[in-house]
């Protein structure tokens, strides 16, 4: 049980903050005007809200599997397959959870709309310089909910790890699927223990980041709390 | 010395403006809504892209082969409605403007100009919108501009307000040359005697109009006249 509570945290706070990264620059370019292509690469970006996560996973599972194309990139470097492994659910959840990332950054990012980033050009701030010092700050609650979404997200998985993951004790079994397989054996004690300890957790985490962000927001604003 | 010679397209306006400025003191640009005074003011800073030449003091900031980036241009801008950041202090904005400043301004001269000193630890949004309007422009200051570009930068205060900050202009004014652009020209008249007119994209060919010793009604009228309403 420790095994999978330790193996689910370690995936969440691999994932979080990788996705945070991979998704800032497409919520950044999503959100600037522009053409079709940008409502297509959205929609693929949105799928896996709508597809059930077996369809994810089994693709994925065909897509880390041995013999598949990335493989063949891979191979070079020694890896054959990367179904069943923690950097395959790490990339099974950067994919299952992308949207959970990408919006609510995307969403911060169009209400800041694009004078701070004229007003900054104007006092001699590159693009780069302006993107850092003024619009990441700008989006910080966009990327604290991103935070909180993948991370919560990322703990309550279960189709796709299942699928790609194949719970294996240690490497791949993480609590979802081990609170299933306790209520398979009817064992409620095991299952009433993690599910109470999850939601514990989950309420713990949630309002440590909703003070951080208070006291954070205060305090750049100039306001001594 | 400023000249500038633009034109292009932009939505529905087709701009085509050429005149020279000097190098010192305000000049006012007034025109109606749609004239393209913004247009024009956002094209001499490059956050627009017209073709043309802009030249401030002897250094060319766009001409037929080259086109300066914003942030290269020594190029100061206050906008219409109040835009200082919100996630830092009057302080932090202060701070912003200096750390990239292109040449050494004096800061604490610049703060005592405008009175804001009282200021600095605040957050923006417990500032008013005449502070707000002081800050922006001790800001743009501070960035060490060759030329501050100003639209209608009393717009979104009340009457109070704009009688309280047309001084702390005319001060800045004295300091760096500026181009401010505005439909009112009351407002214009307490700033400057220097006055271009845009209607539909075209300065109107009328030399400048001085508009001191005359009556309101007098001013009003000949705006209206200029104006073309």
């Amino acid at each position: 049980m420790i095994e999978a509570i330790w193996i689910t945290l370690l995936l969440a706070a691999v994932t979080t903050p990788v996705l945070l990264i991979i998704a800032t620059p497409i919520a950044w370019w999503l959100a600037q005007k522009g053409s079709w292509i940008k409502d297509v690469v959205a929609a693929v970006v949105a799928l896996p809200i709508v597809l059930p996560p077996t369809v994810l996973g089994f693709y994925l599972l065909v897509a880390l599997g041995p013999n598949s194309p990335l493989m063949a990139v891979l191979q070079p470097f020694g890896v054959r397959t990367l179904a069943f492994t923690f950097t395959g659910l790490v990339i099974g959840s950067l994919v299952y959870s992308l949207p959970f990332a990408v919006q609510p950054i995307r969403n911060a990012f169009e209400a800041m709309g694009s004078r701070p980033m004229e007003v900054a050009a104007t006092l001699r701030a590159s693009k780069w310089d302006a993107f850092i010092s003024v619009a990441l700050p700008q989006a910080r609650r966009g990327f604290l909910t991103a935070a909180i979404l993948v991370f919560a997200h990322t703990i309550g998985e279960f189709g796709v790890v299942l699928m790609i993951g194949g719970s294996i004790p240690g490497q791949t079994e993480v609590i979802s699927i081990r609170i299933y397989q306790a209520v398979e054996q009817l064992n409620w004690a095991e299952a009433h223990l993690i599910s109470g300890g999850l939601m514990a957790f989950s309420f713990v985490v949630l309002m440590t980041m909703l003070i951080i962000d208070r006291r954070f927001s205060a305090r750049t604003a100039g306001i001594r709390p | 010395m400023i000249r500038i010679a633009l034109n292009g397209r932009v939505g529905d306006l087709d701009l085509d403006v050429a005149f020279n400025a000097p190098g010192e003191g305000i000049t006012a640009i007034m025109g109606r809504s749609g004239s393209g005074k913004t247009t024009l003011l956002r094209a001499m800073a490059g956050l627009d892209r017209l073709t043309g030449e802009v030249t401030v003091s002897g250094r060319v900031w766009q001409d037929a082969t080259r086109f300066e980036l914003v942030h290269k241009r020594g190029v100061g801008y206050v906008f219409q409605e109040p835009s200082l950041f919100t996630h830092l202090s009057v302080q932090g904005n202060l701070d912003f403007a200096v750390k990239r400043a292109t040449k050494a301004v004096d800061r604490a001269e610049i703060i005592d100009l405008l009175k804001i000193a009282p200021l600095l630890p605040r957050a923006v949004s417990k500032l008013s919108g005449g502070e707000r309007q002081r800050v922006s422009l001790a800001r743009a200051l501070l960035s060490g501009p060759e030329l501050l570009l100003m639209d209608e930068p009393l717009s979104s205060l009340d009457q109070t307000a704009r009688q309280e900050i047309l001084p702390f202009i005319r001060v800045v004014g004295a300091r760096v040359p500026v181009i401010y652009v505005s439909h009112d020209p009351l407002e214009v008249s307490r700033l400057t005697e220097r006055v271009l007119y845009l209607s539909e994209g075209r300065l109107s060919e009328r030399p400048a109009v001085s508009l001191e010793g005359l009556s309101q009604a007098e001013i009003e009228a000949l705006a209206r006249q200029a104006l073309g309403g």
